[in-house]
């Protein structure tokens, strides 16, 4: 493997609790390489989009990223840089794009000046410059009538539009690396194909790497190279999207791969994993799946997994894989 | 929008005519014609002075209805005091007060500007103040100059707006001597010395409940998503409070500063009156301790008028200051 564009290492991230500070996340670790697309993928609440916020240090106080982090980008640790020099990183080298483009453009200002905003405030080019930019962006991100569009207000555009809009934002200075954190789950169904080729095509032009966040294997099909699956802040199981979606050895991923339904199980009930994702703090001792893990066994409860390597590409946190009970397939 | 504003127009000419209606109820409730001229006269006059004045302000009429004239004569109800009190507010026609005779337009005329030089500094150092503080407040939420300036907010609001006037007259007039304790001179050079105090004294003792209010709206906008996308952006800190935040958070704080322009004209009841500025505020306060009806209830209705014409221009300054908000 190339050397990793973004590399996430011991990343914990912690909340107040009530007698002392809770684990949100808890020691993730993660590579991308340049131009790769590698999916995040877990249920609500396991901590998927406090990993990304973290790796672009947009997690503000009273939660609070833990000494011993590190986010490698291209090289450097950027949880050590100092503010101002970690604002010329995001916008324009590290880009994000969020779940709900409902509220993620400012409402009492105009489309085109929140995405020239990003242009100004990375480049040094006359408004104008940067306006004519701003309708090219949003020509290449598919709005129609851009010239129109880009002195409409949000309210005045769909979903779809705004999620656009959205890119257009992330995509002005041809970032490195772009964080998608569901760009598709607000959106209707027939949106959501658009937005994601929208994505695809963008970024495999410009050769942006891409970190995607999601819950959605349809979308992991779409768009990933890799996956990392994400359960109670961390990640349990790691490999190709072939890896994955063929031979997933972690039981949660195997879960999550069997509730997606399917043309041929039409009418039968669907598989689901029992219970929901312990909240921060009430993760379980051993193996955070165990209460809810079919195979589990007295190992689990007692004892955290280690992370164990399948494949060349493939890793995963399971006492399975150790060899000591039966085999899960 | 031009439908909206007549409709409003509509509503709020309805409200004045029960405005005046409740006015002229409560007020001969507690009160009636003969009390007010007796006082105005005072107790030792004689008879005949006591009946002219009645007949010269138009208090020997009846109240609600004239029995002197017959059930299908209209006069039986035009001929009333209430009628005439319709009448005259609508038609401008203040008349003269009550205590002095004095013609009240000439009052108002007098006690304008007085209450403007006091109000207007006051209204725009108080929104300058609490915006100011508050957005510097909000920004540094949680850390310990929030937490000192949140114990400063809860002792200003705890204290009464009294206790402000008679402690700053002591402290800054009497102790410091920096300015006079009260009064007012209309020359403007001399007048600033003289509203100095009353100016800081409503500065003090707005600022408290200003800042939380303020406070808490900018804290409800920095949460909200699009402040994400902005420092996703790479925007800086300033740059996002004052272009971001501030911009969305002016919207909330607008429909709390509009409507409160009007009263800049009626002026302060309390500041007036004990700083001695023969202001608005100082004439209403006086209309109340003198039985002065004919004044009270000018200014009752120009307060009336005044906050109809404080929400019109809240909703337009509202639908100025957020394109999603459509007058209709």
């Amino acid at each position: 493997m190339s050397t990793p564009l973004l590399s996430v290492e011991q990343l914990t991230v912690s909340a107040p609790g009530a007698a002392e500070r809770v684990r949100i996340i808890d020691g993730i670790g993660l590579a991308v390489s340049p131009g790769e697309t590698l999916a995040l993928v877990g249920e609500s609440g396991c901590g998927k989009s406090m990993t990304a916020l973290a790796i672009m240090r947009l997690v503000s106080p009273p939660l609070r990223i833990h000494a011993g982090s590190r986010v490698l980008f291209e090289g450097r640790d950027i949880l050590a840089l100092p503010a101002t020099e970690m604002r010329t990183v995001r916008g324009a080298q590290m880009a994000m794009i969020f779940q709900e483009p409902m509220t993620s453009l400012n409402p009492v200002t105009r489309v085109g000046a929140q995405v020239q905003e990003a242009i100004t405030l990375h480049s040094d080019v006359s408004p104008f410059a940067a306006r004519m930019q701003v309708i090219d962006l949003f020509e290449m991100v598919g709005i129609p009538d851009p010239h129109k569009r880009i002195d409409a207000y949000p309210h005045q555009l769909s979903g779809g539009l705004k999620q656009r809009v959205m890119i257009a934002m992330a995509m002005a200075l041809k970032p490195r690396l772009l964080i998608a954190d569901e760009p598709t789950t607000a959106l209707d169904a027939t949106i959501r194909a658009q937005i994601l080729d929208l994505i695809r095509n963008l970024t495999a032009n410009t050769g942006t790497a891409v970190l995607l966040i999601t819950h959605d294997f349809g979308v992991v099909n779409e768009l990933a190279d890799r996956v990392a699956v994400m359960y109670a802040g961390q990640i349990v199981e790691e490999g190709t999207r072939e890896d994955l979606l063929a031979r997933p050895k972690h039981p949660y991923a195997q879960g999550l791969l069997k509730s997606i339904p399917r043309a041929e199980q039409r009418g039968g009930r669907l598989e689901e994993i029992q219970g929901v994702v312990p909240r921060p703090g009430q993760w379980p001792e051993g193996c955070r799946f165990h209460t809810r893990c079919p195979y589990v066994f007295d190992d689990c409860v007692f004892e955290p997994p280690a992370r164990t390597i399948v494949s060349a590409t493939q890793a995963a946190r399971c006492h399975l894989l150790t060899g000591k009970a039966l085999d899960p397939a | 929008m031009a439908a909206y504003l007549v409709r409003r127009l509509v509503y709020g000419a309805f409200t004045v005519l029960g405005v005046l209606l409740l006015l002229f109820v409560l007020f001969f409730t507690v009160t009636d014609p003969d009390d007010i001229a007796r006082k105005a006269v005072g107790d030792r006059a004689k008879a005949e002075v006591y009946v002219q004045w009645k007949k010269n302000h138009g208090y020997d009429r009846p109240l609600f209805v004239n029995s002197e004239h017959g059930v299908a004569d209209t006069k039986r109800y035009t001929d009333t005091l209430l009628f005439e009190h319709f009448r005259r507010m609508l038609t401008f026609d203040f008349g003269r007060s009550d205590a002095d005779g004095t013609p009240i337009a000439k009052r108002l005329r007098e006690g304008a500007g007085p209450s403007l030089s006091l109000t207007v500094p006051l209204f725009v150092l108080g929104l300058l103040v609490g915006v100011v503080v508050s957005l510097f407040v909000a920004f540094f939420r949680e850390t310990y100059i929030d937490r000192s300036m949140l114990v400063v907010c809860m002792l200003a609001m705890s204290i009464a707006g009294l206790l402000y006037i008679i402690g700053g007259q002591f402290l800054v007039g009497t102790l410091l001597r920096w300015f006079p304790i009260s009064g007012f001179d209309p020359d403007p050079a001399v007048t600033a010395r003289f509203l100095a105090l009353p100016v800081l004294v409503g500065l003090v003792s707005g600022f408290g409940a200003d800042v939380r209010l303020y406070r808490t709206v900018f804290i409800e906008e920095m949460n909200r998503d699009y402040v994400r996308t902005a420092r996703a952006k790479g925007a800086g800190d300033a740059r996002i409070m004052v272009r971001h935040v501030l911009r969305n958070a002016l919207i909330p704080i607008l429909t709390n500063v509009v409507l409160a322009i009007p009263f800049l004209f009626t002026g302060a009841l309390l500041l007036e009156s004990f700083f001695g500025i023969p202001g608005l505020g100082s004439l209403t306060v006086e209309a109340i301790q003198s039985n002065d009806f004919a004044t009270l209830r000018t200014m009752v209705f120009l307060g009336a008028l005044l906050f109809i014409a404080g929400q019109l221009l809240t909703d337009i300054s509202y639908a100025l200051a957020d394109p999603r908000v459509r007058l209709s």
